[in-house]
């Protein structure tokens, strides 16, 4: 186990390496590179931003440049923001709760029912059920996000005025009813690709597992076929998932920055927006280091999770 | 996904059963159908329509669906919708093609390079492709998209550059399956090199993943564009593309609820139909393979 997690460790960090080089990479592609900003602004001459570079150190040699900026990553020094000189890092982590609360609770609601909806195709395979769950997944994977936020916000909103149709929770009442509230069109949103993406994985998950011995085995044995379903079967079934869940991240950080536009909702995505539009570089690209990171993590601990939940999985790494 | 054997057998007899599976796949069907429908509607259209994607008629602002000859109503400007939604999909049908070629070049050579030589060159070219994969893709396409101006090859090549990877994994898992077996052994004893066997002897024996994955790559890229003119760093006004159609809609959805309903209808008809229809290729291609 030891040197599982040591090589996983390693393999990780080495990752987090080159990340950090494609993200170096695009700073310093930027036209006029970490000075972009400056560069359009009228009240800078070329010398100005000669004597700047010299002071922040963008002239010496790019490698050098990088293990700096690299190294000062690590200790949590991001650089400021060009839009009102705040640590990048608190920037966005301050931002960070908003996109968490409406990951997660979109995250339960596709596990629920993607697990529900694959499980029920695999028991009645070929089922109209069956069928409409599989055209259903391939409609719901087709959709763009953003437009089914509209389509919700039009029905819901405007039609029905059920639901709010933006913000995080009404201004003057923070109220854990309202927050929910405010909730639910979003991660209903969000949820709806990795519902797809859960019920096609656990469908054909629950298939490979109830054409195992050990559920002829039980079946055999009187088990009554309610128990063989919950007991044996969906244990073993949700085992690979760990596994989904940790691929299922980069899929919802892009998911969630189209949602939060188009609901208005405080997060990282929109902050992310609103920084492309200012040109706010180092917010920009400690946004997207911070994401790859978690992405990183993400498919560390569900590499982990599983390895420890399955024994039978080899640990060769 | 097991790799499978393959079976001798005469190449007439394969392509029939290839052609009668993906034909008994109605969804496959339906989806090829509808895209060649789409794709005849956006070329032919525009000339059989009374108004042009451009001629701005402020005093038919707004006008609703079916009234007149706006068949789909009109946009702020008094622009007919059918007009313009038949232009943005030759964009986004275009972007969505070209984005595919691109993507399918580059994950091609960087996949066959990786799993031929295998080795340092193809640890380090896999890596970056597990690294590139770490950023999120609207992240990676936003971020770089803030720094080019934005045309539309300039669309196609950014979409391409954040959409390879997929394809490279795929392509070097099969070579480094393909390079051990006997023919390519055999082209090898015949003095071939490394081009030759890459081209002649592994690509034609990998064609049904790599036909797969460019399928659903143009799925993914006309979402891919979608997202960013809608976001308003993708295709500019005036040209439309079924993205930015959609940029001012939320605006109007309220009173003009037509002007979002109908560019999202038709990105979720041509995504979908490329989806089924790179499905049923999976399944009539290798009918073995049991993907979820």
């Amino acid at each position: 186990m030891a040197t599982f997690l040591l090589r996983r460790f390693a393999q990780a960090a080495l990752l987090l390496v080159i990340v950090s080089m494609i993200g170096f990479a695009i700073l310093h592609l930027a036209p006029g590179g970490p000075l972009s900003q400056y560069a359009v602004d009228g009240n800078m001459t070329q010398a100005d931003l000669d004597r700047l570079a010299e002071q922040l150190g963008l002239n010496r040699p790019l490698p050098i440049q990088y293990a700096e900026w690299f190294f000062r990553m690590l200790q949590g020094d991001w650089g400021l923001s060009y839009r009102d000189q705040q640590p990048v890092l608190h920037i966005i982590l301050s931002h960070l709760g908003a996109t968490l609360e409406l990951m997660l609770t979109a995250t339960v609601l596709a596990m629920i029912l993607g697990v529900w909806v694959g499980t029920l195709g695999a028991v009645r395979r070929y089922s109209l059920f069956d069928s409409l769950a599989t055209i259903g997944a391939m409609v719901a994977l087709s959709i763009p996000t953003f437009w089914f936020g509209l389509v919700i916000i039009y029905v819901f909103s405007v039609g029905l005025d059920w639901l709010p149709s933006g913000n995080r929770y009404t201004i003057g009442d923070g109220s854990f009813l309202n927050r929910i509230h405010h909730l639910i069109g979003p991660s209903l949103v969000l949820a709806l690709v990795s519902t797809a993406v859960w019920s096609r994985y656990m469908r054909s998950s629950m298939l490979d597992v109830i054409n195992q011995d050990y559920i002829r085995t039980a079946r055999a044995k009187g088990v009554s076929e309610r128990n063989i379903l919950f007991r044996h079967a969906m244990r073993n079934a949700l085992l690979p998932m760990i596994t989904i869940a940790g691929v299922q991240i980069p899929t919802l950080l892009s998911g969630a920055l189209v949602t939060e536009t188009v609901f208005t909702w405080p997060g990282m995505g929109r902050l992310f927006l609103d920084s492309i539009s200012y040109r706010d570089y180092p917010v920009v690209m400690g946004i997207l280091m911070f994401s790859a990171v978690l992405v990183l993590l993400g498919s560390l601990l569900a590499d982990i999770l599983y390895s420890v939940a399955d024994p039978r999985i080899s640990r060769q790494g | 996904m097991a790799t499978i054997q393959a079976i001798p057998i005469s190449r007439s007899f394969l392509e029939g059963a290839v052609v009668k599976r993906f034909l008994s796949h109605r969804l496959a069907t339906f989806g090829l159908a509808t895209i060649l429908l789409l794709t005849l509607a956006c070329i032919v259209g525009p000339w059989l329509l009374p108004f042009t994607d451009v001629y701005i008629d402020m005093m038919q602002r707004f006008a609703a669906p079916f009234s007149g000859w706006h068949v789909l109503g009109t946009d702020a400007m008094g622009r007919d919708t059918l007009a313009r939604l038949l232009m943005a999909g030759r964009i986004s049908l275009s972007i969505g093609f070209s984005a595919m070629v691109v993507s399918m070049i580059i994950g091609l050579c960087v996949g066959l390079i990786a799993g031929f030589y295998g080795g340092i060159l193809g640890t380090v070219l896999m890596r970056f492709v597990d690294a590139m994969l770490c950023f999120p893709s609207i992240f990676l396409l936003l971020a770089i998209s803030a720094l080019i101006s934005p045309s539309v090859p300039a669309i196609v090549l950014l979409i391409a550059m954040t959409s390879w990877m997929e394809v490279a994994r795929v392509v070097e898992a099969q070579t480094r399956s393909l390079k051990t077996r006997e023919f390519t052994l055999a082209a090898q004893s015949y003095g071939a090199g490394g081009f030759r066997l890459m081209l002649r002897e592994i690509l034609p024996n990998a064609v049904a993943p790599i036909v797969v994955a460019a399928t659903l790559n143009v799925a993914n890229a006309i979402l891919a564009e979608s997202y960013i003119s809608f976001l308003g760093f993708g295709i500019q006004p005036p040209t439309p593309s079924w993205g930015n159609m959609l940029n001012s809609a939320q605006t109007y959805l309220t009173s003009a609820p037509w002007l979002a309903i109908v560019p999202g209808l038709a990105i979720t008809l041509a995504v979908t139909s490329f989806n089924f229809l790179g499905d049923g290729l999976r399944d009539a291609l290798d009918p073995r393979a049991d993907q979820p």
